[in-house]
């Protein structure tokens, strides 16, 4: 289908795009590289009368370390994450994007969208949440940084307020161990479960792997096992603790798709993500 | 009354002033502004890749792209891949060769696709080729012609250029 007609503001920098959000109100939204809102607007799902395009703001877009932090701007796309070198710390990023979508897709989709879109099952939005990344968001008030932890509120649902832009996501925290994987029933769809790792993601409880579940929850779903498992994971004793894991979540049936069979890819994929981030 | 937007649009290496309204998709554009209808628009929604254009080089649904958002930016399309006399160029040849199509909706997108990814990859294996493929629906074929098809080019563009 066509979208509805809306017109169309280009915004040259960060403070003018707030400032046209501010003006305009709740009809206009942001447009990034319009992978999930362009779709939406064909379905007349999405019917702003204000688009305001962020793309060809300078300087929102690459990928910089910061002493062992790395920063990625807003505008970076999928594809260039996929593509760079973030080795060892960061590779679990460029590892994780070939998950999204397709290539086409991630030419154009940004990291930004993603975490704005703030689809449950969406690579980045686990991600965020696994390594504890800080959302940088510019609104009228000037700048805050968001944890990903409280950045998303529910279905497609996040904090940000209307006329805020994020601008940059910082992960603070290197992670040289971890992995995520995922099924879907075609390759490039979303997943209907996904299970991210962190072998290093517990610093209270270090031989505990931090797991961040998509698919199961509205959000992406933090799992952290108590201390009665210290020492119990390690190679060879994954599909152990993959179990504990799958056992502890709550899962709802729902259309197309039982409980049952959702706990088993927990279960699966919680076991072959460790596996991946031991061998990582 | 509509907004119109006006814009400057390079496609295939030619500038066209448009006065369009934003919510003209590239595709649309594409075919319907500029006659271009090489690009073809199945879904509209980003699944098929029928739409599939390059975008600075870059392979991309021109479906999911408004053309306003690309002012500025270098578009190709499936009719700059033949030469000035029509003669096709070589992932063309080699579609035909490889049989990579058999109604044809979907070869131009699956041409951009391959345009752009071997590009960037010149040397992919034929695991990488098939998962690139995977973005683009094709109901005729079931893909193996087509990945074969580019196995081939990307083999043969390499022993061009190693031999000179
Ligand atoms: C066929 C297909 C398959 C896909 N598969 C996957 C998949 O498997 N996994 C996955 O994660 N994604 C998938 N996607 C979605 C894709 O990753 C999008 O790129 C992403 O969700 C949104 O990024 P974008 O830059 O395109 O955002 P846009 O579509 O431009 O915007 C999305 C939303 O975010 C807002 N927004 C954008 N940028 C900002 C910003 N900087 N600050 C504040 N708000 C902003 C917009 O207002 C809008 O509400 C798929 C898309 C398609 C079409």
């Amino acid at each position: 289908m066509k979208p509805a007609a809306f017109t169309y503001h280009r915004a040259g920098s960060v403070r003018r795009a707030v400032e046209l959000l501010s003006e305009l109100g709740e009809d206009a939204k942001v447009i990034a590289g319009g992978q999930s809102l362009v779709a939406m607007m064909n379905y007349r799902l999405a019917r702003p009368e204000h688009l305001v395009d962020i793309a060809h703001v300078k300087g929102l877009a690459g990928i910089r370390r910061v002493g062992g932090a790395l920063h990625i701007g807003a505008l970076t796309t999928h594809h260039a994450v996929e593509v760079a070198d973030l080795t060892p710390d960061f590779a679990v990023l460029s590892r994780t994007m070939r998950w999204v979508g397709h290539l086409p897709i991630r030419t154009r989709g940004t990291i930004g969208g993603s975490l704005a879109h703030a689809d449950g099952t969406a690579e980045w939005c686990i991600l965020a949440v696994l390594l504890d990344a800080r959302i940088v968001v510019e609104g009228p008030g000037g700048t805050r940084r968001i944890a990903a932890s409280d950045l998303f509120l529910g279905p497609f649902t996040s904090a940000l307020e209307p006329d805020e832009l994020i601008v940059e996501v910082v992960f603070p925290r290197r992670a040289p161990r971890a992995a995520l994987t995922e099924y879907a029933e075609r390759r490039g769809d979303f997943a209907i479960v996904a299970a991210a790792v962190d072998l290093d993601g517990c610093p209270e409880a270090p031989d505990i792997p931090l797991v961040v579940l998509g698919g199961v929850a509205p959000t992406p779903l933090p799992v952290r096992l108590g201390p009665d498992f210290t020492g119990t994971t390690g190679p060879g004793r994954f599909g152990e603790f993959a179990t504990a894991v799958a056992d502890q979540v709550q899962i709802r049936d729902d259309t197309g798709v039982s409980a049952h069979y959702r706990r088993g890819l927990v279960r699966t994929l919680v076991e072959r993500a460790c596996e991946e981030a031991a061998q990582a | 009354m509509p907004d119109i937007q006006l814009i400057e649009l390079n496609v295939n290496g030619e500038s066209h002033d448009l006065a369009i309204p934003p919510r003209r998709t590239l595709a649309d554009v594409l075919r319907h502004d500029l006659g271009l209808t090489g690009t073809h628009v199945g879904c509209e929604h980003g699944i098929c890749g029928a739409c599939t254009v390059l975008i600075d080089g870059a392979p991309a649904r021109a479906c999911l792209t408004f053309a306003v958002q690309v002012e500025g930016a270098e578009i190709r399309t499936v009719e700059s891949l033949a030469g000035p006399d029509g003669a096709m160029n070589d992932l063309q040849q080699a579609f035909t060769d490889h049989h990579g199509l058999q109604c044809g909706f979907c070869t131009p997108g699956f041409l951009m696709l391959a345009e752009g990814y071997l590009a960037e990859e010149p040397e992919p294996t034929r695991e990488e080729i098939r998962e690139v493929v995977a973005s683009n629906i094709c109901r005729c074929t079931g893909y193996h012609t087509i990945v074969d098809a580019i196995e081939h080019c990307a083999r043969k563009r390499r022993a061009d250029c190693a031999s000179g």
